[in-house]
């Protein structure tokens, strides 16, 4: 390793950082006077021209790798290349669904913290050593903790800020502890090497500590993709945060969280595949500790959320639920790139699904004040193309068909039962499956009440709900892009298998 | 050139939601064109594909990487029911011509259901005529639960709820089969021979073919279908006994039937004479004939009647498939036309002739209000279809019920026994609905008076009349001449056997 290799590799994260520090300068220095919304559209403006400078730098560079001696650092091209241009571009739409929100009088700060928290997703999105995960994960977490208490007039953001820092600052202590062993075992901290290792030395039973360590590095890992039982801090967080702070957490930070899933359940399959010992390894219990939380993320998710009233609420137990379903495909993980494609696609998609879903949701609290699904009556009224976006949206969500929804779950579960065919796998995603049909229960919830029931209002006044351009625009595009590449999976996979075919 | 009856209806939805509001009668004009131009080019594509076996009509990769295919193709079973969606279609528009609240999006939901419809009828690829079977269901709970009457909120998420729970079971069992033929396609016919094991059909079938039995309201999964078709605005009941009830049973033939033969082998035991999936279903079937018309002849609600009776119908349409020979199985797929015609009919009579002019389907109401002297077209039109409902000869319900009968006798004569209780049944409750809808002299109390109302009736309008010309005279002419369809549907459900490995 050389500082040119380091620069050029990470030269996308430097381009962020760059943009973070640009907006700051400009936000304190150039704009002081100006008014709150010139102020938004410019840093949200910089920071999208940053995540595109980063993206340009990502394709420049070529998806490099980075070494030390024979360790690898920092991966290049393949998942994490998908995953870091994917959080690249939804970094981009957060943003841009900022400029009309007035929950702060410091958005060059806000659109800081969201670029350094980026930044963090995409190095975790690349990191192949123990090490440069945990400091990717801090730098990421560091920046919602803040996201979420931004709205500082808001007691429940302070709220949501608080027990998400806690749980957060403990969870990161029992990833530490679990990757500790991990390195006390196998006397490496690079994935790939603690992954062989492990599969030299493990008897046909999985070595105890085994098991501790990676039920730790489970409850680390559940906490940032929100898994049931690690997953109580979301609810809170996605209800008190800012709607693009909730946006970015929803969105982001599961992107990149899962991409690092994905780093270790390939260097894991990879491992299981290169050695001829006939024990399981790293697979057999790892697969264990995950069909564990995604059974619990998809029972708890889809029940939890039959019972809520605030769509907040709801978006964050439907969020669990969704991680259960990819928790499932991390769980039976093909040596191939079949999973690997699945898991990002699902991601992805969901990813840009729930930013528009937040988008619309905080319009429509913007206009009323409160989050609650009656605050939704008679929304085709108010404002018909918003209550449109909203439809496919949430459909999409449920899984309907021709939404891109569906594919992403149709891809996944094709990919798990490729991989494990027995009866276990097949249960498992026949509860998927029928827990998907639960879901549409509480999206209709919400629908009814935009299409179906009329306003509350006893004198029969319709106050339309008027949005700004710019916002209605991404959130058009964004409905707009989900029947598109519903309509069109073809699109979207090949472009995820264009990565893995360059590799 | 069948394909554009799918894009016209899809074109015409998006039209219908862009059109500006307030203008009913552009809605309604455009809603009129599309369902019309989707039944000439059903008309014209059966004219010309009927007898010359499977026609592809569009093949290209559409998710290459799993090897799905689109692939819209027809055989004379789907030219038949693309053939009723289209009659359909423009009848349902006509007997919602009076609908005034929130028309644009109506028309627009319908013609989006009705385009569902129509992929589900031309898709040969597992997966696309999956996503064509989840595209209708949306539309319809917004159909019921924005335009419906009674309970409407609950009977459309109790609808949408069976109906996705269906799909939730037809799509695990695909998802099973595509992983275990292990095939780069998933086309309906090379899926077909991909030859799936044994003992893998024998639980996918039961799975696959309840996931559609459901839709086509198999007893005891038909709860739905009643309170569903009585919440509905009229036109959604139309197509939801029309059509969509048609979707479950043409899944149940053209996925589960054929994909997984097999599952319909005996199990190697008996119990209590039960010994296959086949016995099972069709034991369901009978019971549902049975039951639906006998729970019809105790409704107090007119348009429940009905309900049960679409109940009752559908269950010849399953027994029809189970008996596994020529004529039953033509007989079915007869029946789903017939049915799709008649209860189209009865459902209009019902919810737009009588409920949108004297507002209330009680029959105890109804009574006192002596509709046969006070508008007699609709009491003759009541009778018409209420006799060819009964399976009256010269109309299309005869020739599809006798077939199946026939069928039925070949395979088990205990079935055809059972089922032709439940045609003498349906005798009597169309009789009673009939004799006390229209013909009852009970005179109207005082207390009834103000409510039930002598207010004028209004007269019957041309998209009525046209309506019921329509519906009727298909059914009259399939009655007379059955052999255009039987034309179609023959060779097409001998393919079938060919194909299926029976």
């Amino acid at each position: 390793m050389n500082y040119a290799d380091l620069f050029r590799v990470t030269l996308p994260e430097t381009m962020l950082e760059i943009a973070a520090l640009l907006v700051l300068v400009m936000d304190l220095a150039f704009l002081r006077k100006a008014g709150l919304r010139v102020r938004a559209a410019a840093a949200a403006l910089v920071g999208v021209a940053g995540c595109g400078a980063a993206a340009w730098a990502l394709s420049a560079t070529g998806g490099g790798s980075l070494r030390a001696g024979d360790e690898l650092l920092l991966a290049g091209g393949g998942s994490a290349a998908v995953a870091q241009y994917g959080i690249l571009a939804l970094t981009a739409l957060t943003l841009l669904l900022l400029i009309d929100s007035v929950f702060t009088r410091h958005v060059g700060e806000f659109v800081a913290v969201v670029l350094m928290s980026a930044t963090g997703g995409l190095l975790i999105a690349a990191a192949q050593d123990l090490l440069v995960i945990f400091i990717g994960l801090e730098l990421l977490s560091l920046g919602l903790y803040i996201l979420t208490a931004f709205a500082k007039q808001s007691g429940r953001s302070a709220e949501g800020a608080m027990k998400y820092y806690l749980f957060g600052g403990m969870s990161a202590a029992f990833l530490l502890f679990g990757f500790s062993y991990l390195y006390g075992l196998t006397g490496s901290t690079n994935l790939l090497p603690v992954m062989l290792r492990i599969h030299q030395a493990t008897g046909p039973s999985a070595d105890p500590l085994l098991l501790v360590s990676l039920v730790m590095i489970a409850a680390g890992l559940g906490f940032k993709v929100a898994a049931a039982p690690f997953h109580f801090w979301a609810p809170d967080a996605y209800e008190g945060a800012p709607a693009p702070g909730a946006a970015f957490i929803a969105s982001v930070s599961k992107v990149a969280s899962f991409a690092l899933l994905i780093s270790i359940g390939t260097a894991g399959a990879y491992a299981s595949g290169t050695s001829n010992a006939p024990n399981e390894g790293f697979i057999g219990p790892w697969t264990l500790v995950v069909t564990v939380l995604s059974l619990a993320s998809m029972l708890a998710g889809n029940l939890a959320a039959l019972a809520q009233i605030s769509v907040r609420r709801l978006l964050a137990y439907s969020a669990i639920a969704h991680a259960g379903y990819i928790l499932l495909g991390l769980a039976f993980f093909s040596r191939s790139n079949a999973s690997a494609a699945a898991i990002l696609y699902y991601i992805l998609t969901y990813g840009l699904t729930t930013i528009g879903a937040f988008g619309a949701v905080g319009v429509v609290e913007r206009a009323t004040g409160s989050d609650r699904m009656d605050a939704f009556l008679g929304l085709y009224k108010r404002n018909p193309l918003l209550a449109a976006v909203l439809l496919v949206l949430f459909l999409s969500l449920a899984g309907i068909p021709p939404l891109v929804g569906f594919w992403a779950k149709f891809n996944l579960f094709a990919a798990v039962l490729s991989v494990g065919a027995g009866p276990i796998a097949f249960s498992l995603v026949a509860l998927a499956v029928a827990l998907s049909a639960v879901s549409l229960y509480y999206y209709l919830q919400v629908l009814k009440r935009a299409f179906v029931m009329p306003v509350a209002d006893p004198a029969g006044r319709v106050e339309k709900i008027s949005v700004d351009p710019v916002t209605m625009i991404v959130l058009v595009a964004i409905a707009a892009a989900v029947v598109v590449m519903g309509c069109f999976p073809a699109l979207l996979q090949g472009w995820i298998a264009g990565f893995y075919a360059a590799m | 050139m069948l394909a554009w009856t799918i894009y016209l209806s899809f074109a015409g939805a998006l039209v219908e939601a862009l059109l500006p509001k307030g203008r009913a009668g552009l809605a309604r004009g455009v809603a009129l064109v599309v369902a019309a131009g989707g039944l000439v080019i059903a008309a014209l594509g059966f004219a010309a594909d009927a007898g010359h076996g499977r026609v592809t009509i569009v093949d290209v990769p559409w998710v290459p990487s799993m090897g799905i295919h689109y692939t819209l193709a027809a055989d004379g079973i789907s030219l038949v029911l693309v053939l009723l969606t289209g009659l359909a279609a423009v009848a349902g528009v006509l007997f919602s011509w009076n609908i005034e609240l929130r028309v644009n999006e109506f028309f627009a939901f319908f013609l989006a259901l009705i385009g569902g419809v129509y992929g589900v009828f031309l898709s040969f690829d597992v997966f696309l005529l999956f996503v064509f079977y989840e595209v209708a269901i949306v539309p319809k709970y917004f159909l019921i639960a924005i335009w419906g009457s009674t309970r409407r909120e609950y009977a459309a998420m109790k609808l949408a709820l069976y109906s996705f729970a269906g799909s939730a079971m037809v799509l695990i069992g695909l998802l099973a089969a595509y992983a275990t033929a292990g095939s780069h396609s998933t086309g309906l016919v090379q899926l077909g021979h991909a030859g799936l094991p044994v003992h893998f059909q024998m639980w996918a079938f039961p799975l696959v073919f309840v996931g559609f039995a459901i839709l086509a309201g198999m007893w005891p999964f038909h709860t739905w279908a009643p309170t569903g078709h009585v919440a509905a605005p009229t036109a959604a009941s139309m197509l939801l006994a029309g059509v969509v009830m048609k979707l479950g049973a043409y899944g149940c033939l053209r996925v589960a039937m054929s994909l997984f033969p097999h599952g319909m082998d005996p199990w190697g035991f008996s119990f209590i004479g039960i010994g296959s999936w086949r016995d099972v279903f069709a034991l369901l079937a009978v019971i549902g004939i049975v039951y639906g018309a006998l729970v019809a002849l105790v409704q107090s609600d007119f348009k429940f009647v009905i309900g049960y009776s679409s109940v009752s119908h559908m269950g010849f349409v399953l027994l029809g498939l189970m008996t596994l020979n020529q004529i039953g199985m033509t007989g079915a797929v007869l029946q789903m036309f017939s049915h799709g015609v008649l209860a189209g009919l009865l459902f209009a009579i019902v919810g737009r002739m009588v409920y949108d002019r004297t507002h209330t389907r009680q029959l105890a109401e109804l009574e006192s209000m002596h509709l046969s002297r006070r508008m007699p077209f609709i009491a003759g039109a009541f009778v018409v279809a209420g006799m060819a409902s009964m399976g009256l000869p010269g109309f299309s319900g005869f020739v599809a019920e006798l077939q199946v009968l026939a069928g039925a006798w070949k395979a088990n004569p205990w079935w055809t026994g059972a089922a032709g209780v439940g045609i003498v049944v349906g005798v009597a409750y169309t009789w009673r609905a009939l004799q006390k809808a229209f013909f009852s002299d009970v005179r109207p109390t005082a207390e009834d008076h103000p409510k039930t109302g002598w207010h004028d009736l209004g007269a019957i309008t041309w998209p009525e009349m046209t309506g019921f010309a329509l519906l009727t005279l298909a059914s009259l002419w399939i009655g007379l001449y059955p052999r255009v369809l039987l034309d179609a549907i023959e060779p097409a459900v001998k393919t079938l056997f060919a194909g299926g490995g029976q």
